[in-house]
C-alpha cells in the first residue's frame, strides 16, 4: 500500500528576522485532513514558522511545498505572487488570535463571511445572503444576526465569525494563531469543540500555533514541539503528552495542572 | 491639443478677453505641462490607470480643482473654447472662478454653451447635453483611490490594482442592500474601465455614470492633493458594479423640473420655505436654459426668469 501524499511538505526551512531569533531547519509533512499543533514557550519561533509556511515572509532556506489541485506537489517559492495571493485567498484560510484582526468591523457579519466568495467572483446578493446565513448556522450563531456589525458580537461569537469567514471558500488548509487564546475557559472549550467537528466534517487540515497543551490535545494528531527556534519533538500527540522524551517537553507536559 | 480642425467652436458665446503676458500661457511653465502632458498619454494608454504625476502649488487651496486646473492648463491651446461647470451649474462662484482665471492666463474664449466648447472642466457633473468626438472633459478629483475605503495602504491598493483584485469592492454594495434593501451609493459610484482597471469616477451622481460608457469624447481627471490624473478614452467601455439580481440603476424623481419640464435630466431637489414646500430644477443649468428658450416649460415656468 502506498502512503498517501502530503499536501504540504516543509523541508530544511529557516527563517530568522535578526540572524538568531526565528525558527530554523523545520522538516515536517502535513497530510489532508490532519490537524499539526505547534507548541512551545514565547519567542520559541512558533509565529515565525507559521507566517514562513503561509508566505507571509519568504524563507531564508529550505522548500515549502504544497500540493496545488492542478500541479501536484510545488515549492511555493517558485509562484508568482499573484498565484500566493490567489491561493491565500482560496485555498487556504487565516484564523487570528484577536478576532479584530482577522475581520472587516465596520461591515456587517454577512459581508464579512461573503466577502471571500465576492472575491473569487460571485455576483449573486440572493445567493450570497443564502450561504452566509448558512455558515452562522453552522457556527452555532442566530441567524438573525446577519445584519449585525461584528462588534456587537462577544469575543466568542467574533472568533467563530472569523473562522466561518475563512472557511467559506471550502479551504483544504486553515492556519491557526493561539485561536483560543483571548477566550475565557468555558468559550474556549465550546470553540474547540466546533473546530474539531468542522476538521473532521470538511476534511481540513491545520496547523494550530498554541502555547496551550490542552487545545493540543483536544485538536492535534500530531504535535511539535518548539525551543529557541528549533523542533525539538515531534510526533503523535497522545504519545509525545503521555511519554514526553525531551527535557523540555517533559517539563512543559508536567507544568499542566493535573486534574 | 488645440481646436484648430474644428470649426464648429468658434461659435463662441462671449468675448475674447486679452490675455495677461506677465504669465506664461495656462499659468504652468512649458515644461510642466509637458510633464503633464506625457502623464496624461499614459493615462490614455491605459484606461482608468491612475499615473502619478509632480502635482505643483496653484492659486487655490486644494480641493477646490487644483487637480482639474492642471489637467486643463496642460491640454489648453490658444484655439480652444473653455467650459467650466460646478454641481451642474455655469454660474456658481467655483465655476465663475476658474473660467475667468483661464481667461486671464491664456485669452482662449469661455464658453457656457457644451456645444461651442471644447474642453469642459467640471466638478459633480456630466452635462446633459450629449457630448461628441474631439471634446474633452476635465473631471476635478478629490480622492482617486476607489480601494481606499477598504485598504488604507498604498503599496496595498497598488498591488490589489495590478493583480486586479476587486472583489472587496463588492462587500461595500453587498452592505448597501443589507442595510437599505438597494444599492444605496449614489455618487462616486465604482466603475471598471474596460474590463481592467477598478475607477472612482470623482463625485459625479452615479445618474453620470452611464454617460460614461462608450462616450465619444475624451474624459480627463486630475486629483491634485493627491497626484494622481487618470482617464477614459473615447468609446471605452465603462461599466458600474452591481450584482445579478439587483442591477445598476441610476436616480428617479416623480417630478419633472419646474422650469423647463424635463424628465431626462439630473433634479437638484430644493426647498422654498420653512413649511417643507419643494420643487425640483435641473442641476444642468445650460440644458434648462435651453429648453425654456425652445419653448419647454415646467409648472412654475415663468416665476423666475431664466
Amino acid at each position: 500500500m502506498t502512503a498517501p501524499a502530503p499536501l504540504l511538505s516543509v523541508r530544511g526551512m529557516t527563517h530568522t528576522w535578526d540572524g538568531i531569533h526565528g525558527c530554523r531547519d523545520i522538516d515536517f509533512d502535513l497530510y489532508p485532513g490532519e490537524v499539526l499543533c505547534v507548541v512551545g514557550e514565547s519567542g520559541s519561533g512558533k509565529s515565525t514558522l507559521l507566517q514562513a509556511v503561509s508566505c507571509q515572509v519568504a524563507p531564508q532556506a529550505g522548500s515549502v511545498r504544497y500540493d496545488l489541485r492542478e500541479e501536484g506537489l510545488t515549492d511555493l517559492a517558485t509562484l508568482s505572487s499573484a498565484r500566493l495571493r490567489l491561493l491565500a485567498r482560496t485555498d487556504w484560510g487565516f484564523v487570528r488570535q484577536n478576532a479584530r484582526d482577522g475581520l472587516r468591523m465596520q461591515v456587517s457579519a454577512g459581508a464579512n463571511i461573503a466577502e471571500r466568495l465576492m472575491a473569487v467572483g460571485q455576483r449573486h446578493y440572493g445567493g450570497l445572503r443564502e450561504v452566509a446565513g448558512n455558515w452562522l448556522h453552522k457556527m452555532e450563531i442566530d441567524v438573525g444576526r446577519l445584519d449585525d456589525a461584528p462588534a456587537s458580537f462577544s469575543g466568542g461569537m467574533q472568533q467563530r465569525l472569523q473562522i466561518a469567514r475563512n472557511l467559506v471558500t471550502h479551504p483544504r488548509m486553515v492556519f491557526m494563531d493561539e485561536p483560543t487564546a483571548s477566550l475565557d475557559v468555558s468559550v474556549q472549550a465550546r470553540l474547540l469543540d466546533l473546530l474539531r467537528q468542522l476538521v473532521s466534517d470538511l476534511g481540513l487540515a491545520a496547523i494550530v500555533v498554541t502555547h496551550d497543551l490542552a487545545v493540543a490535545r483536544l485538536l492535534a494528531h500530531r504535535t511539535l514541539v518548539m525551543r529557541g527556534g528549533r523542533v525539538v519533538e515531534s510526533g503523535l500527540t497522545d504519545q509525545i503528552l503521555d511519554d514526553p522524551q525531551h527535557p523540555y517537553t517533559q517539563l512543559l507536559v508536567s507544568s499542566i495542572l493535573q486534574s | 491639443m488645440t481646436s484648430t480642425d474644428m470649426p464648429s467652436f468658434a461659435s463662441a458665446t462671449q468675448a475674447e478677453v486679452v490675455r495677461d503676458p506677465h504669465y506664461n500661457f495656462g499659468y504652468l511653465d512649458e515644461s510642466t505641462k509637458r510633464m503633464l502632458r506625457r502623464a496624461l498619454l499614459k493615462a490614455v494608454a491605459i484606461p482608468g490607470y491612475q499615473v502619478p504625476f509632480g502635482s505643483r502649488e496653484m492659486p487655490l487651496p486644494y480641493g477646490w480643482g487644483t487637480g482639474g486646473i492642471q489637467v486643463t492648463a496642460a491640454i489648453i491651446g490658444a484655439g480652444d473654447v473653455l467650459k467650466v461647470i460646478d454641481q451642474g451649474s455655469d454660474d456658481t462662484t467655483n465655476a465663475i472662478n476658474i473660467r475667468r482665471f483661464f481667461a486671464r492666463v491664456t485669452g482662449v474664449r469661455t464658453t457656457e454653451s457644451t456645444r461651442a466648447a471644447s474642453i469642459v472642466q467640471t466638478r459633480h457633473r456630466i452635462p446633459e447635453t450629449p457630448l461628441r468626438e474631439g471634446q474633452i472633459v476635465v473631471f476635478q478629483v478629490p480622492i482617486p483611490e476607489p480601494l481606499r475605503w477598504l485598504e488604507p495602504s498604498e503599496t496595498e491598493t497598488r498591488t490589489m490594482h495590478a493583480l486586479a483584485e476587486y472583489g472587496g469592492m463588492h462587500v461595500k454594495l453587498y452592505e448597501d442592500i443589507a442595510q437599505h434593501g438597494h444599492i444605496a451609493t449614489t455618487y462616486d459610484y465604482p466603475v471598471v474601465v474596460n474590463e481592467r482597471y477598478m475607477m472612482r469616477p470623482s463625485p459625479i451622481p452615479k445618474f453620470d455614470n452611464p454617460k460614461l460608457d462608450n462616450n465619444p469624447a475624451l474624459m480627463l481627471f486630475g486629483a491634485g492633493r493627491e497626484k494622481r490624473v487618470y482617464a477614459v478614452p473615447p468609446y471605452t467601455r465603462v461599466k458600474s458594479l452591481d450584482f445579478q439580481d439587483h442591477p445598476f440603476t441610476v436616480e428617479k424623481w416623480s417630478d419633472c423640473c419646474a422650469l423647463c419640464g424635463s424628465r431626462d435630466s439630473y433634479l437638484d431637489e430644493i426647498i422654498l420655505d420653512d413649511q417643507g414646500t419643494r420643487r425640483f430644477v435641473c442641476s444642468d443649468t445650460e440644458y434648462c436654459a435651453d429648453r425654456q428658450a425652445a419653448g419647454h416649460g415646467g409648472p412654475a415656468a415663468g416665476e423666475y426668469t431664466a
